[in-house]
């Protein structure tokens, strides 16, 4: 029996060491400018945000400029499209009662940032410059009374940005193997 | 077809050797059915005639299904598809006509948020990325993962949406937006190690590349356990709909984890708080606590609703069962509105995040019968009724009600 684990535990022992390094040394190594160009999801702290810039005041005229209007209307509640202000509900009304929209439901402003530039305008997706998409994330915020109409968006301030819901939502739990949807819980 | 139509009585003659010699066993029950329908084998015949030309190069290479069985998708909860932008959210596969836990690629349910624009990807032009927290950022064509040690699972996706409710009177609207197929790729992890997961990296963002480059953040846990990049479906390249050419399989998460048209996988050290995730928060922690992870789910698919009995006597009642906790354990069947539970049979060994298909054998007699089916897995975990639901996906027991002339109802 002995001498029969032998190989077995080399096999252990060598494995361990491969961890240190590539197992089978397929692929390449991206390019810094590949990485760049594909690397657009926002985290909350904003760190994959380019540089650029933009206020309310800019994001209204982006808006008709590059045809936003058309699907979302004048007010951005009346278009065809997903509605994207609940101002009118009051500043006092549980944000999670205003429905999906997403510059008052989203905790981190950065999600706004990162699903204008990723998914609009529909059909002509990455299009928009890094200052038209903080210009309309600014006017979408200004619109939902979150920031300031003159307040400047850039890859500093956006983050810093206090969302109705920054707080107000329940982390997934620490997920990890075999266990139950939640402790206790028959289902 | 015009000139192309083969003259009837070559075809005839053709179709005469098949039946006698190769294909006999295939066209008994065709026969058979048509007896069921009171139909004469002349009247069979006229029927044949008008069967396509087997000749054909489109048929050589490509086999389709027979033009009698004319099971499609469906869009669900009866919304316009497309919609006024064009965009098709959600299609329900018709689990009713469905056998077996696989469900065929061409059926398979179909959920984006982007709908119908589905990206025309050439495999030799793409690409997928790992970067972020890793010792070692690479980049991959899909020759190359194709070079890595692969596995070959069975797994359901379903949607999140998938809710039954009393208004659905067929089964594609209440329990449509679940399928299982048998997937082939590379598990995650063995891309990460490659890679080297630095310390701190505790979360993934999963990419696509198609418009909207759909993203969602899994917990590294789940990365490391047991998600596939996967390149095939039952057999063959992932169909378009279903992210060809490579997307991830998160088994027995949420369907809107498992990422189509994958380019890009960013090892990162939080929740991302991507657009799919921020549309799934909840505020109380017991809610978010269902979230992600399928709970155990079964429902009988024959009879269910919208089928139709023709009389009394014996029935082979069938289901899936599946859940996110592991292996579906045990199926029981009640015909009696839940008042008592017998176990089901298993066809098949049941697997990991897998639709496990189940029969029970039953004779009908006539009367009305409520009909419900109920799943536990291996963690225990035991399917809800609709009273015991607490929120997250619906996974409870559904009722169907055999009425008295053999109709099958919705008895939610």
């Amino acid at each position: 029996m002995r001498f029969r684990l032998l190989p077995f535990l080399m096999l252990l022992g060598g494995g361990s060491l491969q961890a240190q390094g590539p197992t089978f040394g397929i692929g390449r190594t991206p390019t810094a400018e590949e990485i760049r160009a594909w690397d657009i999801s926002i985290s909350p702290t904003g760190e994959e945000l380019p540089p650029g810039r933009g206020t309310a005041t800019e994001g209204a005229l982006v808006y008709l400029v590059r045809g936003c209007v058309g699907c979302h209307g004048a007010t951005a509640i009346d278009g065809a499209a997903p509605r994207l202000v609940r101002r009118e509900a009051g500043p006092d009304v549980d944000p999670w009662n205003l429905g999906r929209i997403l510059p008052i439901r989203s905790p981190y402003a950065t999600t706004v940032w990162d699903y204008i530039n990723r998914g609009m305008p529909l059909g002509d997706e990455g299009t928009l410059t890094a200052d038209e998409v903080y210009a309309l994330t600014a006017y979408m915020l200004y619109l939902n009374d979150v920031i300031a109409e003159d307040a400047v968006m850039d890859a500093q301030s956006l983050p810093m940005v206090q969302m109705p819901n920054r707080d107000n939502w329940a982390p997934l739990p620490d997920w990890k193997p075999g266990m139950p949807r939640l402790p206790g819980y028959p289902h | 077809m015009g000139s192309n139509q083969p003259d009837r009585r070559v075809f005839l003659k053709r179709g005469a050797a098949l039946a006698g010699g190769l294909t006999l066993g295939a066209a008994e029950p065709v026969i058979r059915e048509a007896t069921a329908s009171g139909q004469s084998v002349e009247e069979q015949s006229q029927e044949v005639q008008e069967a396509p030309d087997y000749s054909s190069d489109e048929l050589i290479a490509y086999g389709e299904r027979s033009p009698h069985v004319t099971s499609v998708r469906e869009p669900v909860n009866g919304r316009p598809s497309p919609d006024d932008f064009g965009l098709v959210f959600h299609i329900g596969t018709p689990l009713g006509d469905q056998v077996g836990p696989i469900t065929p690629s061409s059926l398979f349910y179909f959920g984006t948020t982007r709908g119908s624009i589905v990206p025309d990807i050439d495999p030799a032009e793409h690409r997928l990325m790992i970067h972020g927290m890793v010792d070692r950022e690479l980049i991959f064509t899909m020759d190359e993962l194709k070079r890595f040690p692969s596995v070959t699972r069975l797994h359901f996706i379903e949607c999140a949406g998938n809710r039954s409710n009393s208004r659905h009177s067929r089964i594609v609207e209440s329990h449509g937006m679940t399928s299982c197929a048998e997937w082939t790729g590379v598990l995650l992890r063995t891309l990460l190690e490659e890679a080297g997961v630095q310390d701190g990296g505790t979360w993934i963002v999963a990419e696509g590349v198609e418009e909207v480059k759909g993203a969602s953040s899994l917990p590294m846990a789940k990365a490391m356990d047991d998600i596939l990049v996967a390149y095939a479906m039952n057999g063959e390249p992932l169909r378009p709909q279903q992210g060809h050419p490579l997307r991830i399989v998160v088994p027995g998460f949420e369907g809107i984890l498992s990422v189509k048209w994958l380019r890009r996988i960013k090892v990162v050290d939080r929740f991302y708080m991507t657009y799919n995730d921020y549309g799934h928060l909840r505020q109380d922690s017991d809610q978010a606590a269902l979230l992600n992870q399928v709970g155990p789910k079964s429902v009988i698919t024959y009879p269910s609703a919208g089928q139709q009995l023709p009389g009394n006597g014996f029935y082979e009642v069938r289901g899936l069962a599946w859940s996110g906790g592991g292996v579906v354990s045990r199926v029981e069947v009640s015909t009696d509105g839940g008042e008592s539970w017998m176990d089901a049979d298993f066809r098949g060994t049941p697997q990991r995040m897998a639709h496990t298909a189940f029969s029970f054998n039953w004779t009908w007699d006539g009367t009305e019968k409520v009909l419900m089916s109920r799943c536990t897995d291996e963690l225990g975990q035991v399917q809800p009724t609709r009273a015991q639901l607490e929120g997250g996906l619906d996974n409870s027991i559904q009722p169907w009600r055999i009425a008295g002339d053999g109709s099958v109802h919705n008895a939610i």
